[in-house]
């Protein structure tokens, strides 16, 4: 038995479960799919007093169609997502960037959710919420808020939900018309953590040029990324071989990584350069509808 | 739904279906579901590895679909069909996918096959595994540290070939 003890519940509506956090909430936590508080859990590196499972709360586990976009509520688990039809063609960075997340048997557990309210940085769903604007539904007794993923994320596995509140669901607007997007990632093995990865996406005006681009970057500090200098450089331009080369550079000296263990601190500066050019490559050659192969091996 | 519950508890009665047979059991809730099925219900088949989701060795099948047993509590499969290692065969006569296994010399030691024989089940599922490139994203989530894998790619092939058909290869 290695978690810690613990109190359970297992509320049937919204109203129980943040009435029991609106009780317990320095000593509460949410349980959702568990992929990462069980782990923590395991290692004792968390040991709420309180775990309030919303498992059983009805209605969280669609995918739903709004005005603007779409709504993935808490319990939507990350492999229906990966293969929504609707979001494959509505939203693509999604299930490119979700292919990255650990393996298929996280995936059908883990929820998209989940892992933004778990706010590591390297992982790959809070990078796409912030290249998407998302906005977070978040809950409590006091009621409902939205906070934008820009505010979202606010430090290594801390974000804007405080202890009562729990993350209710994540809603995106449906790309505007020329829109593309896509991610890149490095990591050692395949569903690991990343030690780089860009998410990119870019609206093109009507002679081709981008006219809006968010590029977010994972892994590289304490929260997503937003590289707003790489942004600038883009933006105006049709994505040609200079202005690629000019992103890279911009990439290389907007971030600041920190190294460890797994790769020192120029590496992964480099490694991010590479895959921001790479992200955008792959994004430019959606829109001239070619088969992007460079970013799957070769070096640079 | 248990009443208690909702007003937290420490221990909970759980019911389960495994292997198509129910279950009931007393539970502490920081049981994991692999100790449950292990200590609980003696079956040992599933294995724990490293116990924190990184090895895949205590895959199961929950509602069909492939979960690590480690990185789940017990009490969350309440009402839940679950499917270990000791359903797959027909008493002594193996799956089609253990006998590719066999077949293929896919194990060794065999501390890690139950968790691989149970996301190959998985995957196969939902539907044909055809090019070596798809077999290695399978088995992915999954490590063996004697084996590899070579022998575990051509049982995932040859066995969706059986199950699916030869339109790989048409």
């Amino acid at each position: 038995m290695k978690p810690p003890k613990f109190s359970y519940h297992a509320p049937a509506t919204l109203d129980e479960a943040t009435a029991v956090l609106a009780e317990h909430a320095e000593d509460g936590k949410v349980l959702a799919g568990g992929q990462s508080l069980i782990p923590l859990l395991s290692f004792r590196l968390a040991a709420p007093g309180h775990l309030v499972d919303i498992n059983r709360l009805p209605g969280l586990d669609r995918v739903e169609r709004t005005s603007r976009g779409w709504r993935i509520p808490a319990l939507v688990r990350q492999r229906a997502v990966e293969r929504s039809p609707e979001l494959a063609t509505g939203v693509p960075l999604l299930a490119e960037a979700l292919r990255n997340v650990a393996h298929p048997q996280i995936r059908n557990r883990g929820t998209v959710c989940g892992s933004l309210a778990h706010g590591d940085s390297s992982a790959e769903l809070p990078s796409v919420m912030v290249a998407l604007d998302a906005r977070m539904s978040v809950a409590s007794a006091r009621g409902v808020r939205q906070v934008g993923a820009d505010d979202f994320f606010q430090f290594h596995l801390t974000t804007a939900i405080e202890p009562d509140e729990l993350l209710l669901a994540v809603e995106f607007d449906a790309p505007r018309p020329r829109t593309y997007s896509a991610f890149r990632e490095f990591a050692l093995r395949r569903g690991d953590f990343c030690l780089a990865g860009v998410a990119v996406t870019a609206t093109f005006d009507v002679d081709g040029r981008v006219e809006l681009c968010r590029i977010v970057a994972a892994g590289v500090a304490p929260t997503p990324l937003r590289l707003t200098a790489v942004e600038e450089v883009v933006t105006g331009s049709e994505l040609d071989a200079a202005a690629l080369a000019a992103a890279q550079e911009a990439a290389r000296r907007e971030v600041s990584p920190l190294g460890d263990a797994r790769a020192d601190a120029a590496y992964r500066r480099h490694l991010l350069s590479v895959l921001a050019r790479r992200a955008l490559s792959a994004l430019r050659d959606k829109r001239d509808n070619r088969d992007n192969r460079e970013g799957q091996e070769g070096a640079d | 739904m248990h009443p208690d519950v909702r007003d937290g508890t420490d221990k909970q009665v759980l019911r389960v279906i495994v292997n198509g047979e129910e279950r009931r059991g007393v539970v502490d809730v920081r049981t994991t579901l692999a100790d449950f099925l292990r200590h609980d219900l003696s079956l040992t088949g599933t294995h724990l590895g490293c116990e924190h989701g990184v090895c895949g060795a205590c895959t199961v099948l929950l509602d069909g679909t492939a979960v690590r047993a480690c990185l789940m509590l017990a009490v969350q499969a309440d009402g839940c069909r679950i499917e270990t290692v000791e359903g797959l065969g027909d008493g002594d006569a193996l799956s089609p996918l253990q006998e590719a296994f066999h077949r293929n010399h896919a194990l060794q030691c065999g501390f890690c096959t139950a968790g691989f024989l149970m996301s190959i089940t998985g995957a196969l599922r939902d539907g044909p595994v055809e090019t070596e490139q798809e077999a290695r994203e399978v088995l992915s989530g999954n490590i063996c540290r004697c084996t590899g894998y070579a022998g575990m790619i051509r049982a995932v092939l040859e066995t969706s070939e059986q199950v699916y058909g030869a339109q790989a290869a048409s």
